[in-house]
């Protein structure tokens, strides 16, 4: 038998402490370890982006990572983004825009969209489409898509210019 | 619906019920699914195309911890299942788990190991090995249909349908036209890429004998009975379940061999069962499609009026002969679809579909249709080219005309009334047509390579019963049912047949059975995608949902809304005429009497004693009603592009792409623009990108994501969309089916585009994609045969 190794990750804000194989992905960790469902896993070759989760606040592709590398790290996966009753604004944006067909891409998309968020720089359409490269849907055309992450970074930053401290997502 | 009642919901961008779970990580995809005491399943897979199975030897895997069991086909007694069909000369091929003694595709599955781990399992099919006497892999569909090796040796040939059909007088057409244009067109083969991979999870009930099957499918009411066959089991101990399924484009619209697998399985094992694709084996065995060769020559005469169509059409469709579609889906479908939206009465055509060693072929959004326009809208440019007439002034002159209606096609299909010429005259004043012009005459000037392409075609959708989705395919695809109920508590919830897998129809039926009930959007509960849901059911496919299901909610809403009103007017002693439901709230006109839903509900179900007896047997606020649109409904749309090709990289960018269509009337506008995005990209993603390869040994060379290439959000413009909203005469509530449209029309545009913008070369895009090698070799051989 492989011999297991101790980890303790922060997940959305809690402490999990697991024994893992040192060859079990971050993906199935997350997915089948601590129940969280919601980071999905579309290639297992880190091109479709469909597994990015925020890793240390960075956008990451959970499929690429195994779980002993989280090791004592800050993941955000989309169960830390918003609740139902209770969405985050991109999350708010997508609805809005209907920025998600089937949503299996969405999780991913949202932790990319994230990041572009918590970068703080104001993007025109075409940066946002660069920015969005990688992460994959197959559903929307990406319009809705570009149109929700486009509202949400410019409501975050006029908030920031109008001197809200809160932060950008 | 009431005339005089109009509709709030039906027609609003309202935002989505099923978006909170989704945006939040609550969805529950198959793979999200953990029962207790799952076993795992990884499948050792062919690495030929076309080989004997000699041995399987296991011994070494089996010994593995953790290892519960590994199965061949041999393991398993359950008889083959068989796509049938009408059609004369048609050759079925026998679908099973696990491949019987012969692989006839590069990762068709050979045995299947069961572990407590998928970590495990994979672990022990690396210890596999498998003894193969090798086959000549036939590859080339030309050398297929003449070979005498056989992929399937009860057959008499390689060649499972071959079909001829002619109507008008092709040769007298041909002999009268003065422009006569031909070429030999390819459109590679494509596979859907849902980014949710295939996943399938049965748990077998031990003490109920009753197997459930949670299937990333889009079709879980044709999973049911034929896995109830396959099991010989009664339907109601079969339960087929497609929860939150992540895109399917006709990718999921099949029975896949895994899901028999994982069904036999847990049924022998007593254990909940699982298997989920990874990428690779989704590349190598989702079924493929679009892989035609269309030799098609068009005759016109001097105005431009488009004379005959002559078009032998050579289809490519792998191993075997996809359940329950056929072989025969996408090659007909391109033959039936060829004479377009315009007045053309001479068309003969030849249509042989071939099978190959390579993975089957199957539904893809479009089916056919992609093809067919993209011969047929290169065919008219070629000829537009010739007389120097305007692409548009081509079509204009061609089109079916709004007086012409019902028009029946050279290959027999009937349009009913549908803005042919009007989407035509949309999409030109959409894009400003003379202002592109302009813009591509100053671009040429300054020596670029911009080029502007259009396309127009028509479709039919929400196919009804008097029709088949795939030709002579025994099952009825032509209806759909609705079970609309207000239970008890006065809630209220719909089940349907159809299975949403992105479309959103848990919002767009819900609103039809809202403004149906007069209740508030998100107090309608849609069910779909469950097998026990309804007594009969196929799934969501072929632009059929919002045409069949929505009608089926029209009909079972008004049903229910009448038994409410009649119980209601019971109890305010008045009559059903008097009577308004608004916002769950019944109410007498001109008086102050009002009941809300949850009153009757309760009066009805738990105080039953109110009404008199002889109402009490039909006094459930249930119905169950069936919609058979019949024929189906003409959707039509015309798409413009531009493009522009880097000269020195040969790489094609869309600068501009806009569609003007007519989808009859729209549910919910929103929804629409975000299924016509969707087509559009991946129709550019047909055109520009995506090509399975396979080499002359039948191997995948496209078989990761870097290799086969979809649009990200960087190589995808912005999308205009500008709608008729006309409603459709044929159909209840008017509306048409729109879910696959965009990859219809969009191959053939950019074509239309990168030829013109190589113009000056006088280069004839005749295959797709258009990747920078061949534009390069085009251009090559062009500048060559210059000098």
């Amino acid at each position: 038998m492989i011999r297991k190794r101790a980890i303790t990750v922060s997940v959305n804000g809690s402490a999990y402490a697991r024994d893992v194989e040192p060859r079990r992905l971050l993906t199935d960790f997350l997915r089948e370890d601590l129940g969280l469902t919601g980071t999905h896993i579309g290639c297992e070759h880190g091109v479709c982006g469909a597994c990015s989760i925020l890793l240390d606040g960075v956008s990451a592709r959970a499929c690429l990572c195994l779980a002993v590398q989280a090791d004592g790290r800050e993941i955000t996966t989309v169960e830390g983004m918003g609740e139902i009753g209770r969405l985050s604004l991109l999350q708010e944006k997508f609805r809005k825009h209907h920025a998600l067909q089937c949503g299996f891409c969405t999780p991913g998309m949202l932790a990319t969209a994230h990041e572009i968020l918590t970068d703080a720089a104001p993007l025109t359409d075409n940066e946002i489409r660069e920015a969005l490269s990688g992460n994959l849907c197959r559903c929307t055309g990406y319009e809705h898509i570009v149109r929700a992450v486009s509202e949400a970074l410019n409501e975050s930053l006029g908030g920031a210019a109008a001197g809200n401290s809160s932060d950008a997502g | 619906m009431q005339d005089d009642v109009r509709p709030k919901l039906i027609g609003s961008r309202v935002q989505r019920l099923e978006d909170p779970r989704l945006l939040t990580g609550s969805g529950g995809f198959v793979d999200d699914i953990q029962l207790a005491h799952t076993l795992h399943i990884a499948l050792v897979r062919s690495d030929h195309a076309h080989a004997r199975i000699l041995n399987v030897d296991v011994d070494a895997a089996g010994t593995l911890p953790g290892v519960v069991g590994i199965y061949t086909a041999d393991d398993f007694s359950a008889k083959p299942l068989h796509a049938t069909s009408r059609m004369k000369g048609y050759q079925s091929t026998a679908i099973t788990a696990l491949a019987d003694g012969k692989v006839r595709f590069v990762g068709e599955g050979i045995a299947a190991v069961v572990a407590e781990s998928r970590y495990v399992a994979e672990d022990a099919a690396s210890l596999i090995t498998i003894d193969y006497e090798p086959l000549p892999d036939l590859v080339d569909p030309r050398i297929a249909a003449a070979s005498d090796v056989l992929l399937h040796e009860s057959h008499d040939s390689n060649i499972l349908v071959s079909r001829k059909f002619a109507r008008g007088d092709v040769t007298e057409a041909f002999a009268n036209a003065s422009v006569r244009v031909k070429d030999s067109f390819r459109f590679h083969r494509k596979t859907p890429l849902a980014i949710e991979n295939r996943s399938y999870l049965a748990d077998f009930n031990k003490g109920k004998q009753a197997l459930t099957l949670y299937s990333s499918t889009q079709v879980p009411g044709v999973i049911r009975d034929a896995l109830a066959k396959v099991l010989a089991m009664p339907g109601h101990s079969v339960r087929v379940v497609a929860p939150d399924v992540g895109g399917g484009f006709g990718g999921k619209a099949s029975l896949y061999p895994e899901e028999i697998l994982v069904a036999l399985l847990s049924r022998t094992l007593g254990h909940p069962v699982k298997w989920t694709s990874d990428r690779l084996e989704d590349l190598l065995t989702t079924s493929q499609a679009f892989d035609e060769t269309i030799d098609a020559e068009l005759a016109v005469d001097k105005d431009g009026r488009l004379l005959g169509l002559k078009a032998e059409i050579l289809g490519d469709v792998g191993a075997y002969s996809i359940y329950p579609w056929t072989a025969a889906l996408e090659p007909m479908q391109v033959a039936g679809f060829l004479p377009g939206p315009y007045q053309l009465a001479n068309y003969q055509a030849e249509v042989v579909a071939v099978a190959t060693n390579k993975t089957p072929a199957g539904p893809y959004r479009g089916v056919g249709r992609p093809a067919a326009a993209f011969v047929l809208e290169r065919l008219i440019d070629m000829a537009a080219l010739l007389l120097g007439l305007d692409p548009v002034e081509m079509r204009r002159r061609n089109l079916v005309q709004p007086d012409q209606f019902p028009y029946r096609t050279g290959s027999g299909i009937v349009w009913d009334q549908s803005g042919f010429t009007e989407c035509l005259e949309l999409a030109c004043k959409g894009v400003n047509y003379p202002a592109l012009q302009a813009e591509r005459s100053a671009a040429r000037r300054a020596g670029r390579w911009f080029g502007v392409g259009v396309a127009s075609y028509a479709e039919l959708t929400g196919i009804g019963s008097r029709m088949s989705a795939a030709p002579g395919m025994p099952i009825n695809t032509g209806t759909e049912t609705a079970t609309v109920e207000i239970d008890a508590s006065g809630a209220v919830r719909a089940a349907f047949g159809v299975a949403s897998h992105g479309q959103g129809l848990e919002t767009t039926l819900a609103q039809i059975v809202a403004d149906e009930l007069g209740v508030p959007l998100d107090s309608v509960q849609v069910i779909h995608g469950d097998s026990a849901a309804v007594t009969h059911s196929t799934g969501t496919y072929a632009s059929r949902s919002a045409v069949l299901a929505g009608g089926a909610a029209h009909l079972s809403g008004q049903a229910v809304r009448a038994k409410v009103l009649e119980a209601a007017a019971f109890m305010l002693n008045t009559d059903t005429d008097a009577l308004d439901i608004e916002d769950s709230i019944i109410s007498e006109r001109g008086t102050n009497k009002t009941l809300s839903l949850m009153e009757v509900g309760r009066a009805v179900y738990s105080e039953m004693g109110r009404f008199p007896l002889e109402m009490r047997a039909e006094l459930d606020l249930r119905a169950t009603k069936f919609y058979d649109p019949e024929f189906g409904t003409t959707t039509s749309a015309t798409h413009i592009a531009a493009v522009e090709i880097d000269p020195e990289t040969f790489i094609v960018t869309v600068k501009r792409f806009l569609v003007a269509e007519d989808c009859g009337r729209l549910i919910n506008p929103m929804i629409v623009d975000g299924q016509v995005h969707g087509g559009i990209v991946q129709g550019i993603g047909a055109a520009l990108y995506e090509e399975v390869v396979h080499d002359q040994n039948g191997q995948a060379l496209s078989a990761s994501l870097v290799d086969y290439l979809t649009p990200s959000a960087a190589e995808t413009p912005k999308l205009e969309v500008l709608h008729l909203d006309t409603a459709a005469l044929g159909t209840l509530g008017g509306y048409r089916g729109m879910g696959e449209g965009g990859t219809i029309g969009a191959p053939a545009a950019i074509a239309n585009a990168i030829t013109d913008a190589l113009s000056h070369l006088n280069i004839n895009i005749s295959e797709l994609p258009a990747t920078p090698e061949r534009i390069y070799r085009l251009v090559t051989q062009a500048i060559k045969g210059d000098t």
